[in-house]
């Protein structure tokens, strides 16, 4: 009996010990750090006192960096919004014409779409500002091309549009993931059903909405909570296409830019650790409550359907 | 599994080893953000030395310049910074030398050379202890296309007025861009607009110190007047400058397709790489019935000594050939653009830098009010002058509101101002 106990315990640390390590050591600790370091202040020399919750205070009181994080928060959610309307959409519209039967050059076309994922950032900002660019851009004479040359905007440096802009470009470049999660489980969509469906005499976009889309709204919650989880972590776009400064007039910050800034500091602004751990830890908060609400408001109505 | 694990470890202690070992013995390391200069320091600059201290190795080893300031605190907090570290202006090297990391250069012989002005940029507030040697200055103006003006028929612009009265002709005969600035990257409208026009109004270093002081506020006349020019200058950018960025303002110049050029003096290098463009400057014009002209003359670089260096004498000596008369000469020539801050008098061969050079004699010199102590708070006034200044050549906000703006947000923290 006592043997085997320890073989059982043997067994647990055998299995679940390098995991624990791994994640504690590169998860668990990291995000406990940052959030004492959140509790604490530097003063001139470097020395760092315990203040409590006194940078959390300055962040939602204090005009200064109230504005500018309720700013980014918007900015963000915006973002988010343009991804949900637009990314997912298009990701779920590309998967089901990709699992039609007969299609041809089906690999390709995956292969195509999801090609801009895999790209790096940097070559994604620096592509599209050169297209987008009023000096030398092509897309103005595309425009013109068309005959609707009198659209054209330098459209990355208007605090109208630069934000909607810099969402569609990262809607281009993301798209291949929804694209590759649904139709993975499109094609997990037995072939009964739809045969069943094709006898009973329905169209293909009768059987795309009334049986297929159904059987994937799991895959749906888990595209779109994974679009939440990245979008709110954004930065390296922004950062790559407008800089740290993230302009015209704050109006493409995301939290990401702004944690940035506070974090490392900019031009002669000095980096505060303490002060960008605080809005580090307030963006897994907002994160966590996002995700909670999802887990619990709409993950468990979600059944998985058996056949 | 094993192995490898055990190959790693064993490869890491090597690169470990290894790079200890480049850390003493009779070697200095340069820190830097200008690994633009590289070609320079390795090819020019350490031969020369080594000419007359054959005994002292040094290395240049530099990093990208957006990641210099991380990178530089991680390698002083792990202790493996070099021993010679290139300064930023004001308080980020202010911050370094608060922490412990710069040691304190007062008794460095050397020092007598620099004037307290090019001391400024690091030197404590108290004006006690300077801990960089000052190293170079970069000096702010327009450069033009000589063809450009030739073909309209002008002549370079004494006074603002005429300034305009050629980007107008400029504008007219639309063969040329008339004025290169973009708003995109944000600093380029404080750097290259607010601080280069600026000085002629604030009357360079009084108004800075007056700012500082406390006796001026930044919603006074010279800087509503700095930014009513700015808020002119929309009509003659090139189209769509908004979403202009920095390397675009260069090639839009350079290739040519440009008059004037809003700049700092480090370009000369730049626009002389490309070679298409026949250069001239001249220095920001002040308004009508002024009689005298400031510039910016901005204190850029320093050199400091890293207070852990294990080879500090070594490094001594260097950063007093650094004071020297012959590493003047050498830098101002191998980049021109960047003018040696020491009181040797040089001669620079580059005929648009020597131009650049030459407004010291007409002109009297300052640096960007934003850079000392008035940075320091939040919010930071440098950020809000980047944000503000590109507001208002974007014709997205009034002169009035952008010095307003400013002036609250220095206000709130900067107890001379309140």
């Amino acid at each position: 009996m006592i043997k085997n106990n320890a073989r059982r315990l043997f067994l647990l640390i055998f299995f679940l010990g390098p995991a624990v390590i791994v994640y504690t050591i590169f998860s668990v600790y990291p995000l406990l750090a940052t959030m004492s370091l959140s509790t604490f202040t530097a003063d001139q020399s470097g020395v760092r006192h315990f203040v409590g919750l006194d940078n959390y205070i300055l962040l939602v009181i204090d005009k200064d960096w109230r504005d500018p994080f309720w700013n980014a928060f918007l900015n963000n959610i915006w973002f988010f919004i343009i991804h949900m309307l637009v990314q997912n959409p298009i990701g779920i519209a590309i998967a089901g014409l990709l699992s039609l039967p007969r299609l041809k050059f089906r690999a390709t076309y995956r292969t195509l779409i999801f090609t801009p994922t895999m790209l790096s950032v940097v070559i994604i900002g620096f592509s599209w500002n050169l297209i987008l660019s009023p000096l030398w851009g092509i897309s103005e004479g595309f425009l013109k091309f068309l005959g609707l040359g009198s659209l054209f905007q330098p459209w990355l440096g208007l605090e109208s549009s630069a934000l909607i802009t810099i969402g569609l470009i990262s809607v281009w470049q993301f798209v291949g993931i929804p694209l590759m999660l649904i139709y993975a489980a499109l094609l997990n969509v037995p072939s009964e059903l739809v045969d069943a469906a094709r006898i009973d005499g329905l169209s293909h976009l009768r059987i795309f909405f009334s049986v297929k889309l159904p059987l994937i709204a799991p895959t749906i919650g888990l595209v779109s909570i994974l679009t939440f989880v990245g979008n709110f972590n954004a930065f390296d776009l922004v950062y790559s296409i407008k800089g740290a400064l993230a302009g015209p007039n704050f109006s493409t910050d995301l939290l990401g830019t702004f944690f940035y800034r506070t974090f490392f500091g900019n031009q002669l602004q000095l980096g505060s650790p303490t002060m960008g751990a605080t809005i580090a830890t307030a963006m897994f908060l907002i994160i966590l409550i996002g995700v909670c609400v999802y887990l619990y408001g709409i993950q468990r109505r979600l059944e998985r359907h058996s056949f | 599994m094993g192995k490898l694990r055990l190959l790693k470890i064993a490869l890491a202690a090597t690169t470990l080893a290894a790079t200890m070992a480049a850390a003493h013995a009779g070697n200095l390391k340069i820190e830097s953000w200008r690994n633009d200069d590289a070609d320079i320091w390795n090819s020019k600059i350490i031969p020369a030395f080594n000419k007359s201290h054959p005994d002292i190795k040094v290395e240049f080893a530099p990093t990208a310049p957006k990641e210099y300031n991380a990178a530089l605190n991680a390698r002083l907090a792990g202790g493996t910074a070099g021993d010679l570290i290139t300064c930023r202006p004001f308080d980020a090297s202010l911050e370094l030398f608060n922490k412990g990391n710069l040691a304190p250069l007062n008794d460095l012989k050397g020092m007598a050379n620099f004037s307290d002005v090019a001391k400024s940029a690091w030197t404590t507030d108290d004006g006690k202890t300077t801990f960089c040697l000052p190293m170079a200055s970069v000096i702010h103006g327009f450069m033009y296309n000589k063809d450009a003006l030739k073909k309209v028929g002008a002549s370079e612009p004494k006074t603002m007025e005429e300034f305009y009265a050629l980007l107008e002709k400029l504008k007219k005969d639309g063969t040329y861009v008339p004025l290169v600035l973009g708003t995109a990257d944000q600093w380029e409208s404080a750097t290259m607009g607010f601080q280069n026009i600026g000085p002629n109004y604030w009357k360079g270093e009084e108004g800075r110190n007056a700012l500082i002081k406390g006796t001026q506020k930044l919603t006074d006349a010279p800087y509503v007047a700095t930014f009513k020019e700015l808020a002119k200058w929309g009509p003659y950018l090139g189209s769509g400058y908004q979403a202009q960025t920095y390397p675009d303002s260069q090639n839009l110049f350079s290739l040519g397709k440009a008059a004037i050029y809003a700049a700092g003096s480090w370009d000369i290098s730049t626009f002389r790489a490309q070679g298409n463009v026949p250069l001239g400057a001249f220095k920001a014009p002040p308004p009508a019935g002024q009689s005298d002209c400031y510039i910016s003359d901005h204190t850029d670089i320093g050199i400091g000594l890293n207070a852990a260096s294990k080879n500090a004498a070594d490094a001594r000596v260097f950063l007093d050939w650094m004071a020297t008369s012959e590493f003047a000469e050498i830098f101002a020539n191998s980049l021109p653009g960047f003018f040696p801050l020491s009181n040797a008098k040089i001669t620079v061969k580059d005929d648009v830098a020597a131009t650049f050079l030459s407004w010291r004699g007409e002109c009297k010199s300052t640096i960007r009010n934003s850079y000392q102590i008035l940075s320091r708070g939040t919010p930071n006034l440098e950020n809000e002058l980047w944000n503000v200044s590109a507001q208002v050549i974007n014709a997205k906000m009034s002169p009035e509101d952008a010095t307003k703006q400013l002036q609250a947000g220095l206000a709130k923290w900067y107890k001379p101002q309140q």
